[in-house]
């Protein structure tokens, strides 16, 4: 009797969440529905207006998809060159030891930070520097949001491409060694190669962080719904846009930014697949 | 038998994990070039330890200090570059592990590739040719050379191992109970090949087994508690043993 409570407990509890992620995609669906039947699916997606003057209303989701685009992918290309030494540093040079642990541990702690701090921190220090080296002449902007989101996304990156590192068999590394390789060679020649899928997965799940964080995005990229025609430009992201114009906006505004975050969504959460499919596989082999 | 120069030679070799204890306890012994060699001993004896000195493959660990003289061809090892010695002194493990990222073909020549050594189109397909007959391999694999290494049988993976450490002409081949995790009949393709081998290249190998010991080496080292206790040619070994602890463990009342 105690047992089959237990089990119908354990598996409305359990239920509950399939359901909530059933009732936010159901959520979104209907209230974006307005967006997508008023200027058609694949040109709402593909149109650069945002316009709420009343009367002559037009709205269109590319500026923003290419806002998402262009930080995420700078991001990206700024985090590799941080998130991969630490790896390295982490996973093979100093694995196990007391010093590892400890870059290890700070670097974790990076992703406790919240996001408003890094926007704070982006905004008030980052901002002026950029203007300073004359970059830009506004400070914010594409360029400002991505290297702030680099650093966000760097223990993402670093800690699991380590875990990866670590897992290539000490079997193969001797061998190598034994071969007469350097220890730059067993990195480039055994390590990565074997290591590669995993690390290459931990980068996808670290762009899936990218692609939705809002807060700091919005403190620093701009906020303007233009097509950015360049990475000092300033410009609006999927994320930002949202949190922007939620308050606002209303009728075929809101659903219009809803259907951006329906977009949002399904993107980030294709990210997440095929980063957690790949890491499995990589797991595996 | 002054006249023979041994290829390799240990000289009070001491190898030490902690600054306490001692794993190889002064080891001096001379090793004739084109032989094969068995180390035997017990679990825990520093048999494998004295192995992975030759290749300074203890300079991969910061912990682990090795004393004494290794004398290859008259030079001491232990003040040569890793990176020579290895190359000179190549290296079979306990467990087959051919490079997961590579083909067949390209395990065979990875000494060179890892090394960053070109070979031209021909010394490639003569060298991978050349390896993979003298481990029996070739007639097996030489229409699968594009497949990973990792897709051989266990046996077929260690006879690529042993043709990988081949590739590099060693004049030393160190083998780490390389039958330990084989099936009887893989094991005896390894030591018939060996016996080939010896002809190419001295052998060097740690077993657990002593039949196999018997069946191929021509000179055994019996090691206990990090000591050598004896080193002679293998059948007045097995016949007759000179060291009451050497007679334990082969009728094994040790072990």
């Amino acid at each position: 009797m105690n047992d089959k409570l237990y089990k119908i407990l354990l598996f409305v509890a359990t239920l509950t969440m399939p359901i909530v992620c059933g009732g936010v995609m159901y959520a979104l669906v209907t209230d974006a529905y307005d967006a997508f039947e008023h200027f058609g699916f694949f040109k709402f997606l593909t149109s650069s207006d945002w316009n709420y003057t009343d009367g002559s209303e037009q709205y269109g989701a590319l500026p923003f998809i290419t806002g998402t685009l262009m930080t995420t992918l700078l991001a990206l290309i700024f985090c590799i060159p941080f998130s991969l030494p630490v790896a390295l540093f982490v996973g093979e040079y100093f694995n196990g030891t007391k010093i590892a642990a400890i870059l290890s541990t700070v670097t974790d702690l990076l992703a406790g930070i919240p996001s408003i701090i890094y926007g704070l921190w982006g905004f008030y220090t980052l901002r002026p520097l950029i203007m300073a080296f004359d970059i830009s002449p506004q400070g914010s902007g594409i360029l400002t949001a991505s290297l702030v989101l680099a650093i966000m996304i760097v223990p993402y990156a670093a800690s699991l491409s380590a875990e990866f590192i670590k897992m290539v068999p000490n079997d193969l590394k001797e061998g190598a060694y034994s071969l007469g390789a350097t220890h730059a060679e067993v990195i480039r020649k055994i390590v990565f190669p074997v290591a590669g899928s995993g690390i290459f997965s931990s980068y996808i799940l670290a762009i899936g962080r990218a692609l939705g964080e809002t807060m700091t995005v919005t403190m620093l990229i701009g906020n303007t719904n233009n097509i950015p025609d360049s990475i000092t430009s300033t410009g609006n992201s999927m994320a930002s846009i949202i949190a922007n114009q939620f308050g606002e906006a209303d009728d075929l505004r809101l659903s219009s930014l809803i259907a951006i975050g329906l977009a949002l969504f399904l993107i980030t959460a294709i990210i997440n697949m095929i980063g957690k499919i790949m890491i499995k596989r990589a797991r595996i082999a | 038998m002054e006249s023979v120069k041994p290829i390799l030679e240990f000289k009070k070799t001491c190898v030490s994990y902690t600054k306490q204890t001692m794993a190889v306890k002064y080891v001096s012994a001379a090793i004739e070039r084109n032989t094969i060699t068995a180390i035997m001993g017990p679990s825990g004896c520093g048999k494998s330890t004295l192995l992975r000195a030759v290749n300074l493959m203890h300079n991969l660990y910061p912990n682990i200090r090795v004393d004494g003289e290794i004398l290859l061809n008259n030079e001491n090892i232990l003040s040569m570059e890793p990176i020579d010695v290895r190359r000179r002194v190549g290296m079979v493990f306990q467990r087959p592990a051919p490079f997961p990222t590579m083909s067949i073909y390209d395990n065979v020549l990875s000494g060179y590739t890892l090394n960053g050594i070109r070979l031209s189109r021909n010394q490639k397909e003569e060298t991978v040719e050349h390896c993979l007959q003298s481990v029996a391999l070739w007639d097996e694999v030489k229409d699968v050379l594009n497949k990973k290494g990792t897709f051989l049988s266990g046996g077929q993976q260690q006879r690529l191992c042993i043709a990988r450490a081949l590739a590099m002409k060693p004049d030393v081949l160190l083998m780490d109970e390389p039958t330990s995790a084989l099936d009887p009949i893989a094991t005896a393709h390894i030591e018939e090949l060996m016996q080939d081998l010896q002809k190419e290249v001295t052998i060097l190998i740690v077993t657990h087994n002593m039949g196999q010991a018997m069946r191929i080496s021509s000179k055994s080292m019996f090691m206990y508690l990090g000591e050598l206790v004896e080193y002679g040619n293998t059948k007045d070994l097995f016949s007759n043993p000179k060291d009451e602890r050497t007679k334990a463990y082969l009728t094994g009342k040790m072990g």
